[in-house]
């Protein structure tokens, strides 16, 4: 296959077709230049994008993944990119969580009309990403561990709970919910950041879990998190048959993923 | 008239009574490909109309009334005579009141003019002599030397980069040389380039440079003779050019601007790339002062025009926030007469821009401009407070207004139309689309200076007029095209074909494409690579229709420029080949790859390499995919039998459709009933006997009882709407009993009413009243008052009710007039925030201030007074100059009462999915390029229920409806695209998440039985989806995707991608 330089970081775009895919056509009609690290995705709509993809391209080695779509308002599907940035923001905080520099993820507006705005930004996100040095999980000596944690995030982020939520934001803090009632921002994210911590943490303990099993105080050591914490979330996976008590070490029961049947 | 009439079956429209013929002519879905179609057909029909229409003028205006006309069955020629459409609007950066950006919300108009295969874009042309008689002219034309060939031309520009002469940039108003080879911009439609005559030195340069071998330089204007049924006018204007008002010392001081080319200082593809910059010394403007009525509302004698050009306070504002949005440091100060913010929320725009973005607001006229000659910063000098004060700014901007456009009256001479006293287009209120000449029509700001939103409304509605003329003669000059049968390829292993683009040096010149088509060889599944000097060339083309024969090949992948222009094109190449169009795919290796690595060879063919490599890994996974056809109900529903609901109805009748008018009331007429006298739109004051309310009333109504298309329903509403465009079925509540009718589409005209006053004593004191009520009087012979105090903003631009109702304005105007004319010596006193005369209106303004009309300003914090003291009225208000109170003793107190929306909004917009605006009145699917569309497909809207308006903007609105209508209702079924949603029914397991982010309601959850389980799923409405995608990407068990951008094709390129180390 081909070769790919040292310190040459792979950048992957998603870009939606009615204003940053125009921008980036813009730039090349302009001759704005930037670095040839971006391999460009066309979509419909930033709304197209499925964190699935994203956290794909980090689990397959890409250094950074950018994210093109109309400004506000500007939407040519009227709001699809507004679920796209609520969809990003997930994301971008489940990668925090699992130690990935969530930096190497980056959603900007860019218009038709901004062709040197979008070279510029690629200039500046490909520098980024070149002083962030290569993915840890790529290269002769990848940090499996890390490797580990993108798949729980991928995990969550094809869950059904983070989806849901992510789907009714704009609901429940803009327009008002089946009470007619609004949450602010503040709450919400609130809400959403521990129901993200909470996905988090289970899709770890099923990968933990997964044919060996492991003590609460072991999964606590793994995954930094008090013990109790862990608990109930083994309390939360047994209930939903996602994971089984396997045996008892002593005093230390130990629990084992069920994941094909529970998932 | 039976009810029979109008049941679909028995429908009298010409297409159905042509049945046979329509169908043959009326094309199914085809593909756009510009001029390269195998076989082109046209069906002929015996009538003496000709259908095709002439549209003058390819700016925004000319575009929609291009679209709708052609969408509907008719041929269009869209004559410009710039090389490239676009107009006014492709110059703007932003649009107010929503700060879209101006390109990204037109660029897809401007593609689908450019590609649609019923519309001939003329451009670098104009009229030479017009004969003949509505229903049939013929047109000359002459089409002055372009000197590219436009098929041969493939735009890329490299003539440009090589021409050594510099020319005037016109489109960034003169202020960045281009090329004496040029396009207007980027985006140009047609993307051909033209040569500026008059810089060009015949070096020759560009013949050697262009590979395609386009430049002719010795191509001549050619005269060409259209046959047309009728003629669209929508020329434009001109901007007032400031350089006669010598006291702003435009075109001396450098850093003295027009509002134009401040909007080009703002745009990212302006001088500065978006970043206002003083034109004298490059420095950043701290503080920029924006002078507003420059050319507009002044004396003729001072070099301006009297008229107000209805736009330049919006603008001021946008280009002054946006200013301070792009340029760190910068403040913005708006000199001004009166805001004249009378739009559709406007005013929130208006208080957005003083309280959030904290820009500053004078009301006064500046009355000149000095520049410092050392540092180039200018003085103001101008009064506030009863003192003349001089102030320092870094940079002025001229707030000019609209001119009639170039050359109106050779125009006008040609088409025999006439002007009005400002050499605009002359129309009247009761027709704002017609020119005096018959067969003639006219939009945008020819008829008067307009904005965008009220200019896209009167394009459709020009097209509705000029289509009903004609409309006899549907699909008789349209052309279908055929393909070969295409070749099941179902079950066979993927075989590719790639084709790369040289696009003459612009891709070859830095990729080393010959090694990228070895490379594409050993891709899996490609069994054709070849590279082409132009791949979109007519003969390119035909050669890989014979390369998909002769290799076998069932996909097909071109890697050359962005599938945003040229992707329709190769489909259609691919379904010449017999092949599904859908087993396309395209890399762009030119705009996204060798024109911005320019200087990196090796890495831009490795990236070229790539995005070979994932075109090719979505290619393998692609399907075919076919356009659907839904059933389509050819009638109408129509609701509200006002001004707006009248005139839908008979304008749908007219196009063939019949349909069902439902008004609530007992008789038709809606608030047109309470109107006795208007202010004539051609300067023929209040008592123009054409122009009489009551006469118009009767003889709509008339009109619509007549006409056997229409039933009217009466003390009638709607109850219960099923179903979606194409296919509705509504219940109807009338007169006590209920009936179902079956329709396509709906109109929504449902009103609105004059707001009843809780203030200044209205119920309380007879000798208060509200406008309506006066001129009830005074029409009725019962007006006798020695003094009135007129009132304006109540219950408008006020605490409870924010929006301005636009009318009350000139309302208060026009009975001050009527009182001066019956009554000469009667006092009379407007107590105003700001007078919103706008337009041509501002005429009768100042005529009442000539005739002696007080107008005296209050503000908000202190509102007037009005009290009942031992029987007399007195009214109080603040006096700004003398800073003491006013007190007036009127005999009668009349109050502008605001237009509010109609109570029924709310229950409406549930029933058809449809929103509402947060004052409830209806919202449309864009405030800026749809006024007259929902988001929902099939359903439109006109009149007061979209916002307070005037009668002319009513008919407009209404007859706009009718025209986007019709571009469904002339068709025999409703075609849907095929790139939509589509429910994997074994995934699906009703969650229903999918629902709520849909910005189209597109989905509903249904329930189901499977064996004897009850399951839930969602259901698609293939008719409303538009394939954004947003449901798949929220979906967590992989239950619904967008045909073409199915995750494993998206995932396949994401690897790819991604599979080198």
């Amino acid at each position: 296959m081909v070769e790919q330089a040292e310190n040459e970081p792979k950048i992957i775009g998603f870009l939606c077709n009615w204003c940053s895919y125009a921008g980036a056509d813009l730039a090349g009609v302009s001759r704005f230049q930037y670095p040839p690290n971006l391999r460009i995705i066309r979509l419909m709509c930033s709304g197209r994008v499925d964190p699935y993809f994203i956290i794909e391209a980090f689990i397959q080695g890409a250094d950074g993944v950018f994210i093109g779509g109309c400004h506000p308002g500007d939407c040519h599907y009227l709001t699809g990119n507004l679920y796209a940035e609520k969809k990003i923001k997930m994301a971008k905080k489940m990668l925090e969580i699992s130690g990935f520099k969530s930096e190497r993820l980056r959603l900007e507006w860019i218009a038709a009309s901004e062709g040197e705005l979008f070279a510029k930004t690629i200039r500046e996100f490909t520098n980024q990403i070149q002083e962030l040095g290569p993915s840890p999980i790529t290269g002769p000596n990848p940090d499996l561990k890390i490797l580990h944690k993108l798949k729980t995030v991928q995990n969550s982020v094809i869950g059904f709970r983070l989806r849901a939520l992510v789907s009714k934001e704009r609901k429940i803090v803009e327009e008002g919910n089946v009470y007619g009632e609004l949450k602010t921002q503040e709450e919400w994210d609130e809400m959403i950041n521990q129901a993200i911590s909470a996905e988090y943490a289970r899709n770890m303990i099923l990968l933990l879990t997964d044919g060996k099993p492991m003590s609460v105080k072991e999964l606590a050591s793994e995954l930094e998190e008090p013990t109790d914490k862990v608990l109930q979330h083994i309390v939360y996976l047994r209930k939903n048959n996602f994971v089984a008590m396997d045996s008892i070490d002593g005093t230390t029961p130990k629990y084992l993923s069920l994941a094909e049947e529970g998932q | 008239m039976t009810e029979d009439a109008v049941s679909p079956e028995t429908t009298l429209s010409p297409e159905a009574a042509n049945g046979a013929i329509s169908a043959a002519s009326t094309p199914s879905k085809e593909l756009q490909t510009d001029t390269t179609a195998v076989t082109t057909t046209t069906t002929s029909k015996s009538t003496d109309k000709i259908g095709s229409v002439l549209v003058v003028g390819g700016g925004i205006s000319g575009m929609q009334s291009s679209l709708d006309l052609a969408d509907s069955g008719f041929k269009v020629y869209l004559l410009d005579t710039l090389p490239s459409i676009g107009g006014v609007m492709s110059q703007l950066d932003k649009t107010f009141p929503t700060n879209d950006c101006s390109m990204c919300i037109m660029a897809p108009k401007l593609v689908a003019t450019g590609r649609h295969h019923n519309i001939q874009v003329i451009s670098n042309a104009e009229i030479e002599k017009v004969e003949g008689d509505p229903g049939n002219f013929k047109v000359t034309v002459n089409k002055r030397a372009r000197r590219v060939n436009e098929e041969k031309c493939t735009g890329c520009g490299v003539c440009a980069q090589k021409c050594p002469m510099e020319a005037i940039d016109e489109y960034n108003m003169g202020m960045v040389p281009r090329a004496s080879i040029f396009i207007r911009y980027a985006q140009a439609v047609p993307l051909v380039f033209a040569i500026d005559p008059n810089k060009c030195i015949g070096c020759g340069i560009c013949a050697e440079e262009c590979k395609a071998e386009a430049v002719e330089y010795d191509q001549e204007d050619t005269l060409t003779d259209l046959q047309v049924g009728s003629i669209i006018l929508s020329p434009g204007f001109k901007p007032f050019d400031p350089t006669v008002k010598e006291e702003y010392g435009y075109g001396v001081y450098k850093n003295v601007l027009t509002s134009m080319e401040f909007e080009r200082f703002l745009s990212a593809t302006g001088p500065y790339a978006g970043t206002v910059l003083r034109p004298s010394d490059g420095e950043v403007p701290q503080k920029v002062a924006f002078i507003q009525c420059v050319g507009s509302r002044e004396d003729p004698d001072k070099g301006g025009s009297p008229y107000c050009s209805s736009v330049c306070c919006m603008y001021a504002m946008k280009e002054a926030v946006i200013a301070q949005e792009h340029t760190e440091g910068l403040k913005s100060h708006i000199f001004f007469m009166d805001i004249r913010a009378h739009g559709k929320e406007f005013d929130d725009y208006y208080e957005r821009a003083e309280k959030e973005h904290e820009i500053k607001f004078t009301r006064a006229r500046a009355s000149d401009v000095q520049e410092d000659p050392k540092t180039k910063n200018l003085f103001l000098t101008y009064p506030e407070g009863g003192e003349i004060k001089r102030e320092e700014f870094d940079m002025v901007v001229l707030g000019i207004g609209f001119l009639p456009p170039e050359n109106v009256e050779k125009l006008a001479e040609q088409l025999g139309i006439e002007l009005n006293h400002y050499k605009f287009c002359n129309t009247s209120s009761f027709s704002p689309l017609e020119t005096t000449k018959p067969g003639v029509f006219v939009s945008g700001a020819f008829s008067g200076p307009k904005d965008i939103p009220d200019t896209v409304a009167q394009a459709s509605g020009a097209a509705a007029k000029a289509s009903s003329l004609i409309s006899d003669a549907r699909w008789t000059q349209t052309t279908t095209k055929e393909y070969p049968p295409e070749r099941d390829v179902s079950g066979e292993e993927p075989r590719i074909g790639v084709f790369i683009c040289h696009c003459g040096i612009n891709i070859g010149g830095v990729v080393d494409v010959p090694g990228v088509v070895e490379y594409a060889k050993t891709l899996p599944n490609v069994v054709h690579s070849e590279h082409n000097l132009y791949t979109c060339s007519e003969d390119t083309q035909g050669h890989i229709t014979e390369m998909i024969t002769e290799h076998n090949l069932n996909r097909t992948i071109v890697a050359s420029c962005t599938p945003r222009t040229h992707e329709p094109l190769f489909r259609g190449t691919t379904a010449e080949g017999g092949i599904n169009p859908y087993l396309f795919e395209m890399a762009n290796i030119r705009d996204q790859c060798s024109w911005v690595h320019m200087h990196e060879p090796e890495s831009a063919t490795q990236k070229a390499k790539d995005l070979v490599r994932m075109a090719v890994a979505k290619s393998r996974l692609l399907e075919p995919l076919y356009t659907m056809e839904l059933p389509l109900n050819k009638n109408a529903l129509v609701l509200g039998g006002g001004l707006s609901g009248m005139t839908a109805a008979l304008e749908l009748a007219k196009q063939g459709y019949n349909n069902f008018l439902v008004e609530k009331e007992a008789e038709l007429g809606g608030n047109l009933r309470h109107i006795h006298y208007i202010l004539s739109q051609s300067g023929n004051g209040t008592n123009s006997k054409a122009e009489d309310p009551k006469t118009k009333l009767n003889e709509l109504i008339e009109a619509v009882n007549n006409n056997d298309k229409i039933k009217v329903y009466t003390n009638s509403t709607l109850k219960d709407v099923e179903g979606f465009v194409g296919n509705f079925k509504s219940t109807l509540a009338t007169n006590g009993g209920e009936e179902t009718v079956e329709h396509g589409v709906v109109i929504i005209a449902t009103g609105g009413h004059e707001f009843k006053p809780e203030q200044y004593l209205y119920g309380q004191d007879p000798n208060v009243m509200t406008q309506r009520e006066l001129e009830t009087k005074l029409a009725g012979g019962e007006f006798n008052a020695n003094s009135v105090v007129m009132i304006q903003c109540v219950g408008s631009r006020d605490e409870n009710y924010k929006w301005c109702s636009r009318t009350c304005c000139s309302e208060a105007v026009k009975n001050a007039l009527k009182i001066k004319e019956l009554k000469p010596d009667t006092k009379i006193y407007v107590l105003y925030k700001d007078i919103r005369t706008f337009g041509f209106r501002e005429d009768y303004y100042r005529e009442a201030a000539e005739k002696g009309v007080q107008f005296i300003r209050y503000e908000d914090e202190r509102k007037p007074i009005v009290t009942n003291e031992g029987g007399k009225l007195k009214v109080s208000v603040p006096d700004f100059v003398l800073k003491g109170d006013i007190i007036l003793h009127p005999d009668q107190v009349v109050l502008s009462a605001g237009t509010h929306p109609n109570p029924d909004n709310e229950e409406i917009g549930k029933l058809l999915k449809i929103p509402l605006n947060k004052y409830n009145f209806f919202l449309e699917a864009h405030m800026k390029l749809r006024p007259v569309d929902f988001a929902t497909e099939g359903v439109f809207l006109a009149g007061l229920a979209h916002g307070p308006k005037f009668i002319d903007e009513s008919i407009s609105q209404a007859a706009g409806t009718v025209a986007r209508a019709t571009t469904i209702l002339a068709h025999d079924s409703l075609e849907v695209e095929p790139q939509i949603s589509n429910v994997v029914d074994e995934n699906c397991d009703g969650c229903a998440y999918c629902i709520d982010p849909c910005p189209y309601s597109a989905l509903t959850l249904i329930e189901y039985k499977r064996g004897s389980a009850i399951k839930k799923t969602v259901e698609v409405n293939e008719a409303a989806c538009k394939g954004c995608g947003v449901c798949q990407a929220t979906c967590p068990k992989k239950g619904i995707y967008i045909r073409g951008f199915k995750l494993d094709q998206i995932a396949a390129m994401v690897e790819a991608c991604l599979e080198v180390s």
